[in-house]
């Protein structure tokens, strides 16, 4: 039996798993990432699209922490969209049609390049355990991986179930077979299970439409990159097309309801609302007469489309007869039906911010199998789980990232302590920072800490450096000028003679200005470069409500800070009433926000909570 | 750090009441009633102005940090118990930049944090948690409880909708949403301004309805006044003899009048006087008298009308009835009348709890206040294109999490869930 010896082995080789072994081997631990196959890295199941509003953020955060999935995106990038462009930047989210297959290329490349990496293949089929610890992965050959942490990123393979129409059979996606003995070994662990499932439209032939009939969308004149290193495409851009499902095509589906898998009782799993069916779309809103539906090229080389819109559980006959239906696609072939998919996920809240399952040491667990879909979430689960198993094979301090900084740490707070109802994807409104955690700023945000915990290599760093020393310069100057209204008047910003001086920051921040209006006031702002330009007038633009956050935001810090050990005894704390009690049973809080979270929950009952800590500590420190 | 404050000793009508003020604002904060911090640990007796009108005179102490019972630099003011000063107060201070109300047992944390709770007092904390957790059920019920209730569900339906639409426009832009909320959105804004305008005003006598009502009997000296307030109280509460000018400054009896409380103020006679004393007291009588919910004019046999000016909700009573023979007449001495003046009395006061059906603490009013304020910023905004809907957004947020405690938590699960039922959402 062959053996081998690793800090960290990374199981899947999907969106999570890639960024997991990536940040892992960043951070310093011979890393190996297990996948099914060599072919599978880097594959997307479903839509073939990056970014997006919310999501968008995760990947430029991912970016800022020197992850792969931004630069990927931007090399495999057929069409860019920022999309909000005319609200505030703050909401604005950058989001690229990718071409499959370069994508795949670009991320194996990524893989196979990385110091410290090593790919290998194989279906992981069982833990090897020490006592109750994970210390590394047996594989379906009997062959052996040792290692110091495990982090698993098997997507929507545990125990998966495809459904198109009445027809249902075990597979991991379409082509792929479903992890049924790992899925085993999970529940053996007695670890809160659930289902959850999710669908995909069918792939048309883009030969066999008549795209001349058709609207198209075409991506921005001035396309927005995701990383933060990259300066431009690299590949031909492309538009979209865009059709619609009318009367006929509701008609068609509204007949063949009962044989839809999810109306024909086939599937317990729970759906995401945000991704409704085309059968769902059409029984909830019963009257709208038509839907849009985007054709989305999958690459430059390849002919498949993806119909985004139309994604579906009826039988393969019904489906080519309403795909049909709709304008331009009369003749369309379909490649691939469209199917549903039902799949085992854990609970979330038996992980902490580590995104380790509390009660499995040395196993970490990233993307689709915590409940979530989409691939910024999952890549950025793998980011911190790979870093954390990384920190912990090496015996180094875990990094946690809280509602203050991030996305990446809203999501995981809120995962780990609200759980899912249904899978769970970004939207910005889940941000109560969201005016200070913006997609632009995300390197400010983030490479500090990024480059603080080792994960940022020295091209970054050093670009991220220079780019800050150019941002402080141009502030400099914003700060330490100081006019009069008649000034501003004068230059042609139109203010109240209210005689109050201000700095140049505080006008820039007025809506609708820019540095090059205030040119003329100071000179030396004119020498600034126009990213610079505009990234202060985009910091300055949110400074009063930023202040106004800042009081929060550091109680919530020091709250945060203020661990709750996993094995607190709320049980015996006098004063919490049994509701209360139970709660914080279930949901044990990492920390003292967290607690504070908790429906219910008074000060007092968290000074309480805090007393006991103090107490312990204390007690341990005697 | 945010500075709080909250009224430490039991509300009502105490002998002192106690403001407790602690944090960064908490020295600055006295500049608002024109006082500057006394030296630390020293009582210092103050007038305590609101702009040019004194308020009250109260006893004020300072701690400064770190020795202070919360470890943070702290004010205690000692006033002079009238709920209406205590209330004038709490809400100036509210008013102050940085300043809001502490939560329920926000004290004891920060003494907690700061390590000026002893271990042992922790055990403490049970019981107080018991109780808050016990008043906070039962506030809530009386919030949440009928007309109130309704209104304020309307409130956060309206809410719910407005940011639902908003985070709709801005999550889902790329999706089939309507391009402009804004004119929903901001008759919904506008509906529920108004309704919490309304309301901010109706709060204040709500918090008096909780407190008590103020009746303010009047009249000429020896008119019967305090013979009646001793026959209405049933014990010897003011000092009743038959020279006149006896009852100087106010006396207050507090009375449970058929489930309301109630207090009873005896004034001074008025009448025109040489004395200054005695001018000083009917002076404070009159003011007094303005300042109470209702008002009871005693006329003295003969005199045929009252020497104040009427407001339409006073009662004016013929008094002594018992020397005067005056069917119609009151008697503190026979208790001729008594009862329908009590019955009266209580159909009135009850008319106007229901009437008001509000809000029942200064706390939902400060709430209501700083909402108020979010909103009309987040109804200018909308108003003008140059400000973009996640600035909107912002303030509208601001304003539902000022509202937390009436409307209950608005959750992103909540906007999901409108936003879910109302549009097609998904590619
Ligand atoms: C049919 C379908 C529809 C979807 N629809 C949407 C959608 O509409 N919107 C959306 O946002 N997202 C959608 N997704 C989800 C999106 O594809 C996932 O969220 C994302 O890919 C999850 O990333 P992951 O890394 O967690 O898992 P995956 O990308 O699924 O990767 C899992 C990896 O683990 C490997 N693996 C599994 N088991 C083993 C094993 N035992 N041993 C070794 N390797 C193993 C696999 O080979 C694979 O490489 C859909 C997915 C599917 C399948």
């Amino acid at each position: 039996m062959k053996q081998s010896e690793f800090d960290v082995v990374v199981v899947g080789g999907g969106h999570a798993g890639c960024d997991a072994a990536h940040a892992a081997a960043r951070a310093g631990a011979r890393t190996a990432l297990v996948t099914l196959k060599m072919e599978g890295i880097g594959v997307m199941s479903c839509n073939p699209a990056i970014g997006g509003l919310g999501k968008g953020h995760l990947v430029r955060e991912i970016d800022a922490l020197d992850g792969v999935m931004g630069r990927v995106a931007d090399l495999a990038g057929i069409q860019f969209r920022l999309l909000n462009r005319r609200k505030g930047p703050a909401v604005q989210g950058p989001r690229a049609q990718a071409d499959r297959a370069v994508y795949r290329a670009e991320m194996l490349r990524e893989m196979t390049s990385c110091p410290g990496l090593q790919v290998l293949t194989g279906e992981v089929t069982d833990f090897i355990m020490q006592g109750d610890r994970v210390v590394g992965i047996v594989l379906a050959d009997g062959s052996e991986v040792h290692a110091r942490a495990v982090v698993l990123t098997t997507g929507t393979f545990l125990r998966g179930l495809i459904h198109i129409g009445d027809v249902s059979y075990s597979g991991g996606r379409m082509g792929d077979n479903a992890a049924n003995k790992l899925g085993e070994r999970m529940e053996s662990f007695g670890l809160p299970l659930g289902r959850l499932k999710t669908g995909t439209p069918p792939r048309l032939n883009g030969k066999t439409i008549n795209w001349d009939v058709l609207e198209d969308q075409p991506g921005d004149d001035e396309p927005v990159l995701f990383s933060f290193l990259s300066k431009g495409v690299n590949l031909r851009q492309v538009a979209c097309g865009i059709t619609h499902t009318n009367t006929r095509t509701h008609e068609i589906i509204r007949e063949n309801l009962d044989r839809s898998a999810m109306y024909g009782g086939h599937i317990d799993g729970v759906g995401p609302r945000y991704c409704p069916s085309i059968e769902d779309k059409v029984v909830r809103f019963a009257d709208k007469e038509s839907h849009q539906v985007f054709l989305e090229p999958e690459g430059l080389g390849d002919d498949t489309v993806y119909p985004n819109g139309i994604s579906t559980s009826l039988p393969e006959d019904v489906q080519h007869d309403y795909v049909r239906s709709m304008k331009g696609l009369e003749q369309v072939e379909i490649l691939q039906p469209g199917y549903a998919i039902e799949y085992d996920y854990v609970d979330p809240r038996a992980l902490d911010m580590r995104l380790s399952l509390r009660d499995v040491p040395g196993l970490y667990l990233a993307g689709q199998i915590n409940g979530t879909t989409g691939y910024e979430e999952a890549a950025a689960q793998g980011l911190v789980a790979g870093l954390n198993a990384a920190k912990e094979a090496l015996g180094e301090d875990p990094v946690i990232f809280s509602r203050t900084d991030s996305y990446i740490g809203v999501m995981i707070d809120d995962l780990t302590t609200r759980g899912v109802s249904e899978p769970y994807r970004m939207f910005t409104s889940r941000a109560e920072y969201r005016l200070s955690l913006r997609a632009d700023n995300a390197d400010q945000r983030l490479t500090p800490k990024g480059i603080e915990v080792g994960l940022v290599g020295d091209s970054r760093r050093a670009a991220f450096e220079a780019k800050m020393a150019r941002i402080g310069a141009g502030r400099a100057i914003l700060d330490n000028t100081t006019v009069t209204p008649k000034q501003l008047n004068t230059a042609g910003i139109r203010v109240g003679e209210d005689g109050k001086q201000r700095t140049l920051y505080q006008v820039l921040a007025f809506p609708e200005t820019s540095v090059v209006d205030l040119v003329g006031l100071a000179p030396d702002l004119g020498d600034l470069d126009p990213e610079t330009q505009e990234q202060l007038r985009r910091d300055a633009l949110y400074a009063t409500y930023i202040q106004r956050q800042q009081n929060d935001a550091q109680a919530l810090q020091k709250d945060e800070a203020r661990g709750i050990p996993q094995n607190f005894d709320y049980e015996h704390l006098d004063g919490l009433s049994n509701e209360l009690k139970s709660k914080l049973l279930r949901i044990r809080p990492s920390n003292l926000a967290q607690a504070g979270r908790i429906e219910g929950m008074t000060p007092a009952a968290l000074a309480l909570i805090l007393s006991r800590i103090n107490r312990a500590q204390k007690e341990k420190s005697a | 750090m945010d500075t709080i404050f909250a009224l430490a000793s039991a509300p009502g009508r105490a002998g002192v009441s106690v403001i407790r003020i602690s944090g960064p604002g908490a020295f600055p904060a006295l500049t608002r009633f024109g006082l500057t911090a006394p030296a630390p640990r020293a009582a210092a007796l103050r007038l305590l102005r609101d702009g040019d009108e004194v308020l009250d005179q109260a006893l004020l102490l300072a701690f400064a940090g770190p020795a202070s019972f919360t470890g943070e630099d702290a004010v205690e003011l000692h006033l002079h118990g009238s709920p209406a000063i205590v209330a004038s107060t709490l809400r100036i201070l509210g008013e102050v930049d940085g300043l809001r109300m502490a939560e329920p047992g926000e004290f004891t944390r920060r003494a907690l944090e700061n390590s000026k709770m002893d271990l042992a007092q922790v055990e403490g904390l049970a019981d107080l948690i018991d109780s808050e957790t016990e008043a906070q059920r039962r506030q809530a019920q009386r919030v949440f409880s009928g007309k109130l209730g309704e209104v304020v569900q309307g409130w956060r339906k309206d809410l719910i909708r407005a940011a639902a639409l908003l985070e709709a426009v801005i999550d889902f832009a790329d999706e089939e949403v309507p391009v402009d909320v804004r004119p929903e959105v901001t008759e919904l804004l506008d509906r529920v301004s108004v309704s919490l305008e309304a309301q901010a005003k109706g709060a204040e006598v709500a918090e008096r309805v909780r407190q008590g009502f103020e009746v303010a009997i009047l009249g000429a000296p020896n008119a019967g006044k305090s013979t009646l307030l001793n026959f209405l109280a049933g014990r010897e509460a003011a000092i009743t003899s038959n020279v006149a000018g006896t009852t100087r400054d106010v006396i207050e009896v507090r009375m449970d009048l058929r489930g309301l409380p109630v207090t009873l103020l005896d004034t001074a006679g008025l009448r025109e006087t040489e004395d200054e004393v005695e001018a000083i007291g009917i002076a404070r009588a009159r003011e007094r008298a303005e300042l109470s919910d209702l008002r009871i004019y005693l006329l003295e046999p003969g005199e045929i009308s009252p020497r104040i000016e009427l407001r339409p909700e006073d009662i004016v009573l013929r008094g002594k009835a018992d020397e005067s023979g005056d069917s119609a007449g009151i008697s503190g001495v026979t208790g001729q009348g008594v009862d329908a003046l009590i019955a009266r009395l209580s159909t009135y006061f009850s008319d106007r709890t229901s009437l008001v059906a509000t809000a029942t603490r200064e706390r939902h009013r400060l709430a209501i206040l700083r909402a108020l304020g979010d909103l009309s910023q987040a109804r200018e905004m909308l108003a003008n294109p140059v400000y973009t809907e996640d600035l909107i957004a912002e303030e509208l947020r601001s304003a539902i999490r000022a509202l937390d405690s009436l409307v209950g938590i608005v959750d992103v699960e909540n906007l999901l869930d409108e936003i879910f039922s109302s549009f097609c959402i998904g590619k």
